[in-house]
């Protein structure tokens, strides 16, 4: 994996909450059996009409959102189901940050280990992203700190080894192999 | 640790530490059974085969096909080709992997196929004080027997193949305190929504939910089963409920349950699974189940709920809001009784289970599906699908008018295509009223198995009390 220290772009905001897995990509799209290009189907039925054009009041549609690689959404993103094609496809569509005041645990989780920062942050910051849309935001991975373009600093909370393996490009199966042994003592002394 | 004891959780993931979390690195915990599906483990076997590595332990892991697979008998097995193409590819796909990395497979027209978190129950493989992932959400359905089980993506069902263990940061305890008796045509799915819609769909997050107190010692095991199942629709990554008699007695005898002196001893273990006197948690919820009306969702997520005979609450100046009801076709006020159904879905490892099926029956025996309706019947595995067909049931649905079909979650998210149409009414007895979740534009009505009957036989949305 590559090293990921520092994501500078502008936002894009969706600030519906509870935006379930189901809405980042719809689960008629998970017969794929590879990780690539999903970035078509990300928010599929709020992307595109019936008839499969483009839906012109999706702010993914509309020009402004063109090369934003974070997004701003409602709180409690990415609840619903475990599936990993959700972080994949808003990472082959572009997204590099998500950030709400609150990101579900699986979803967190899955995009943690494929590069995709999920960062939770305070009522106050959130209500001046979703009123500052397209604001340009600077993301300091090693800081754990979002910098806002009017100054205005945050650190967010980040799981200390997550962070560790983004910044140094470590795969954590990796890390887990290196403690076989460790598993094969465990296996050996456990009695039942 | 407390001092003043443990909880059920505490002592579940302690005994599965390999190495403990420190504020650097999380804990390497020991998974004891990895249950795989087709859809979320091709691309876990891709990173297998491209590091050149082996399933490590084939023995604590077992595969089903359930997600995309068709329900129509002749397309099971018969000569009909499975529907959907890609979904064809994912079965093949399956097949081909368990074969090469020696995992076993219930394949397409194996007796013991059915929905994951349906067949590990019933087979005896699901076991108190385990530790049980699956790369599905719904794994909390595991929960119920005392086990520690969550969904997981599919990086980390490469990490299980791999290692037989996960990185995981200790989640927070929440206790989920339930007292009172249900009433007669109040359910557990009743009871799951209710507590849903009081912690809120984000409730849980950050923490195990334990279920405890007198009307949960008093479910049987497919009702604990459908309240753990929904654990994860109030944010939680799992939900548990501590072994007793109820536990031991569903699982004495089960194919893949210990044996003989085996049994003794685990059952001699398995007692110790509870939460000690004096344990503390990290959050609690007391519930009084005693006046507990149905339940019907009545937006786009499983907390947006309300009891079955009252009106959608009206709320001002939420666009959130608005969104969802203008989606469902709904208003502030309306009363949902009496609402029009065109189609109902009984079925998924919510409420696919034989207990679930006769509920159903109760209110369909005798009656007739309404005309203009839909009933779609689902059973949760091959194994209920044939106690269902011995015990009568199947031929109850039949005479009512149902369609009843081979096992699988068909229609609780439509990748199968058994799909809602746009804009119709489904009334269903699965966990997600996600828009979109049972087919573009489809809009859900999340309810019992009771209630999804009653509905069906009057065309509109029903009290079952009234037909019981």
């Amino acid at each position: 994996m590559e090293p990921l220290r520092r994501v500078r772009s502008r936002t894009v905001v969706i600030a519906s909450t509870n935006i379930d897995t189901d809405q980042i990509i719809p689960a008629r799209f998970l017969t794929t059996t590879t990780k690539d290009g999903l970035g078509k189907q990300l928010f599929a039925d709020w992307r595109y009409l019936a008839g499969g054009a483009p839906n012109p009041a999706f702010i993914l549609n509309r020009p402004e959102a063109a090369g934003c690689r974070v997004l701003v959404a409602g709180r409690n993103f990415g609840c619903g189901s475990s599936r990993e094609h959700a972080p994949w496809a808003l990472l082959d569509y572009g997204i590099r940050a998500v950030i709400s005041t609150e990101i579900a645990d699986i979803f967190k989780s899955n995009a943690l280990k494929n590069g995709l920062l999920p960062i939770t942050v305070g009522d106050a910051t959130a209500r001046w992203l979703f009123e500052n849309p397209g604001a340009e935001v600077d993301i300091d991975l090693a800081a754990a700190r979002l910098t806002l373009p009017n100054g205005a600093a945050t650190t967010f909370p980040i799981e200390a080894f997550a962070r560790h393996c983004l910044l140094h490009g470590i795969d954590e199966l990796g890390y887990l192999r290196s403690k076989l042994d460790l598993i094969e003592g465990y296996e050996a002394a456990r009695r039942w | 640790m407390s001092a003043r004891g443990r909880t059920l959780f505490d002592k579940v993931w302690t005994a599965h530490e390999v190495v403990p979390e420190t504020a650097d690195t999380p804990a390497v915990l020991y998974i004891d059974l990895h249950l795989i599906h087709e859809v979320t483990s091709p691309q876990a076997f891709s990173v297998l085969k491209s590091l050149d590595l082996r399933v490590r332990r084939p023995d604590r892991t077992l595969a089903t096909m359930d997600h995309s697979t068709p329900t129509l008998t002749e397309q099971v097995f018969g000569k009909i080709p499975i529907k959907v193409d890609a979904a064809a590819k994912q079965v093949r796909q399956l097949e081909s992997n368990a074969a090469e990395f020696g995992v076993e497979l219930f394949d397409m027209r194996d007796a013991r196929r059915g929905i994951v978190h349906v067949i590990s129950p019933e087979l005896g493989c699901t076991q108190p004080g385990m530790t049980i992932v699956c790369g599905d959400s719904h794994t909390s359905t595991h929960g119920a027997f005392g086990a520690l089980a969550f969904g997981i993506g599919t990086t980390e069902v490469g990490h299980v193949f791999a290692t037989q263990c996960l990185l995981q940061r200790k989640p927070k305890t929440f206790a989920v305190n339930v007292e009172g008796r249900l009433r007669p045509g109040v359910t557990a799915k009743d009871l799951i929504l209710h507590i849903i819609g009081r912690i809120g769909v984000s409730g849980g997050t950050g923490y195990v939910l334990e279920y405890r107190g007198s009307t949960i010692r008093a479910t049987s095991m497919d009702e604990r089963m459908t309240i753990c199942n929904m654990s994860i629709e109030a944010g939680a990554r799992a939900g548990m409920i501590a072994p007793d008699e109820t536990t031991f007695q569903y699982l004495s005898g089960k194919p893949r349950a210990p044996q003989g002196a085996e049994w003794d001893a685990a059952v001699a273990r398995w007692r110790a699974l509870t939460t000690d006197p004096g344990a503390s948690f990290d959050a609690s919820v007391d519930i009084d189940a005693s006046t507990l009306e149905p339940m019907i969702t009545y937006g786009t997520n499983p907390g947006m709920v309300m009891p079955l005979g009252g009106a959608i609450p009206q709320v001002s100046g939420d666009a959130v809001y608005d969104k969802a009801l203008g989606y469902m076709g709904f208003h502030g006020g309306d009363v949902m009784l009496g609402k029009p159904v065109d189609v109902v879905f009984i079925g998924s490892c919510t409420n696919g289970r034989l207990e679930d099926l006769q509920a159903a029956a109760s209110i369909l025996k005798g009656r007739k599906v309404a005309a203009g309706v839909k009933l779609l019947i689902v059973p949760g595995s091959q194994q209920v699908k044939r106690e269902a067909e011995s015990l009568g049931l199947a031929q109850i649905f039949k005479d009512a008018g149902a369609d009843w079909r081979e096992s699988g979650c068909s229609m609780c998210l439509g990748m199968n295509g058994d799909t809602v149409g746009a804009g119709q009414y489904s009334v269903s007895t699965s966990n997600r009223n996600f828009e979109g979740r049972q087919g573009v534009g489809a809009r859900t009505l999340l309810v019992s198995p009771l209630t999804a009957a009653a509905s069906a036989v009057q065309g509109r949305i029903a009290d079952p009390r009234e037909l019981l």
